[in-house]
């Protein structure tokens, strides 16, 4: 399930850069949407061959075909008032995780950047964060803080929390020696080396990481959700009952729905990025 | 022939207003970076070090700014008004020129119309009218250049440290930028200690050369530059210019000592 979840969103979001990068006339827009199309066009073709031909009639139901998706779950009101209603519950988990692992990886970033000692003491933990599997933890979250909206944004914020914490510090250690010492020879204070030197200097890292830890919160918002099978069901707790029902067509339309989703995201902190320090800070790829 | 070859001397011109006396610069690691220099910077007085690559003529610069402590002797510097040029342009790239040249008087809590018009004089005085909103990115790496030195103008600075600031350009733009630096200079009387690897630079820009030697960094001959300011560009196509230019290459590789 959740590895199915994982393959989805590259796929998606690799197609998603394609489209972002040109509008332009015709010509030009057919040699940039046609290949991606000809892809998906083969790759529904296979499923279809996987579906139709390989599969016998009494399995189909582990990989209905297309269509049937479309008819089954898309077309199907009950079903799509359900996923898109879970779906918003998913997305508000998702983004107050992400505000609070924003907050917290940003200033425990800073908090590092300050003193050597502090980084030493600080950043094992941060490493530690990132190699426990969280998903380990979920019962003892759920044990401790429910099983409602707190527990699920507490595993949202552990899973995006440490692209967060290592981009703010790479950004604000990686300002140029001489920036620095310009700003020291002037007796630049602490505060305002931070506030007008390393903080702008390191906005482009951070919104790498934003980028990073939006996408990783989606994923928790979901995996949290999923394990927890309480409370109001969001996208997780509803594909965690599709699947116990074998109910392929619902899974694969909630499945498409998560993965558009984490693209909309991944979308939305582009332009942002682009907005807050693309007219400075260029990287060849968009 | 005016060249004199001596060791240091204490002919200054004004008041001094950047003494080193018997520096010696010894880096945690053990490696001795000077030892036993003794250089005055007079007021109004263009001093440029050439030397080796690695003989401490950095080094000497950033005892004078203060980013470094001597570890034997002394240092005296006689204003707090120092303007010190990187070896590039160090612009903040989210910056736009004006804003990059703004920088050191806000650093200093200069109320902001004051700054805008410091910003504006020092911008005009380098050639760089027109360019205000333009970002380092959209520039040369002489107009970088131009946008540093506007940055440090704005400090009406008393003392000026060139860490090699023309290093990294071509000659036509650097030629051009010594022959803006030469007008400034000759406008404003500032005292200057200019890091070169560049003999005819050295000879140039300044009313006095001083050749240093490899590591241990020490001075091994000093060089008054009798020509008139400001230099004249056809100064460089002179014989006069290109025997003192030739007699300071000399003494950097040693023949002198």
């Amino acid at each position: 399930m959740t590895t199915e979840l994982a393959t989805a969103e590259p796929t998606t979001v690799a197609s998603a850069g394609r489209v972002r990068a040109k509008t332009a006339p015709s010509r030009r827009s057919i040699k940039v949407w046609g290949p991606p199309i000809a892809v998906l066009a083969l790759l529904i073709g296979f499923w279809y061959l996987l579906s139709m031909v390989i599969l016998p009639v009494d399995r189909r139901f582990l990989l209905p075909p297309p269509h049937q998706i479309v008819t089954e779950g898309f077309l199907n009101g009950p079903v799509i008032t359900d996923i898109i209603r879970s779906l918003g519950l998913t997305a508000l988990v998702a983004l107050s995780g992400l505000v609070v692992a924003i907050v917290i990886g940003v200033g425990w970033g800073i908090g590092m950047s300050q003193a050597r000692w502090i980084e030493l003491s600080l950043f094992p933990y941060a490493v530690v964060l990132q190699c426990i599997p969280i998903l380990a933890l979920v019962p003892l979250i759920g044990f401790w803080f429910g099983y409602d909206f707190t527990a699920r944004m507490i595993v949202c914020v552990m899973i995006a929390l440490f692209p967060m914490v290592s981009n703010t510090l790479f950004g604000l250690q990686s300002v140029d020696v001489s920036q620095r010492e310009l700003f020291r020879l002037q007796h630049a204070s602490r505060w305002t080396t931070l506030l007008k030197l390393q903080l702008p200097a390191a906005l482009p890292a951070i919104f790498a990481g934003l980028r990073i830890s939006a996408g990783l919160s989606v994923v928790g918002a979901i995996v949290g959700d999923f394990f927890f099978r309480r409370g109001t069901p969001g996208l997780g707790s509803l594909m965690s009952v599709y699947q116990s029902r074998l109910l392929a067509s619902e899974l694969f339309t909630a499945i498409i729905f998560a993965a558009l989703f984490g693209v909309v995201v991944f979308w939305f902190f582009g332009v942002l990025r682009k907005l807050a320090v693309g007219r400075w800070y260029d990287t060849t790829r968009s | 022939m005016t060249v004199t070859a001596s060791t240091p001397t204490d002919r200054v011109r004004g008041t001094t207003i950047l003494d080193f006396r018997d520096v010696a610069m010894t880096f945690p690691d053990g490696t001795t970076a000077l030892a036993g220099v003794d250089l005055t910077v007079a007021r109004g007085e263009f001093v440029s070090v050439v030397g080796p690559s690695g003989c401490g003529k950095s080094t000497l610069l950033r005892i004078a700014s203060g980013l470094e402590q001597v570890t034997e002797g002394d240092m005296t510097a006689d204003t707090k008004r120092i303007g010190y040029v990187f070896q590039d342009a160090t612009l903040l790239p989210w910056r736009d020129v004006s804003a990059n040249v703004e920088l050191l008087a806000e650093l200093h809590g200069i109320p902001k119309a004051e700054r805008k018009a410091k910003a504006k004089l020092a911008i005009d005085l380098v050639g760089l009218t027109g360019f205000e909103k333009h970002l380092p990115r959209a520039l040369s790496g002489g107009m970088r250049m131009r946008a540093s030195l506007a940055r440090s103008l704005t400090l009406d600075p008393e003392l000026f440290l060139f860490d090699e600031p023309f290093g990294a350009l071509d000659e036509i733009t650097r030629e051009r930028l010594n022959d803006e630096l030469v007008r400034l200079y000759t406008e404003k009387q500032f005292g200057a200690l200019f890091i070169t690897h560049s003999v005819s630079e050295a000879v140039y820009l300044s009313t006095k050369v001083v050749v240093m030697s490899g590591r241990p960094g020490r001075i091994v001959a000093t060089f008054e530059v009798p020509f008139p300011l400001p230099r004249d560009p056809d100064l460089r196509f002179t014989a006069e210019y290109a025997e003192l230019v030739g007699a300071v290459s000399h003494a950097l590789r040693g023949d002198h000592s």
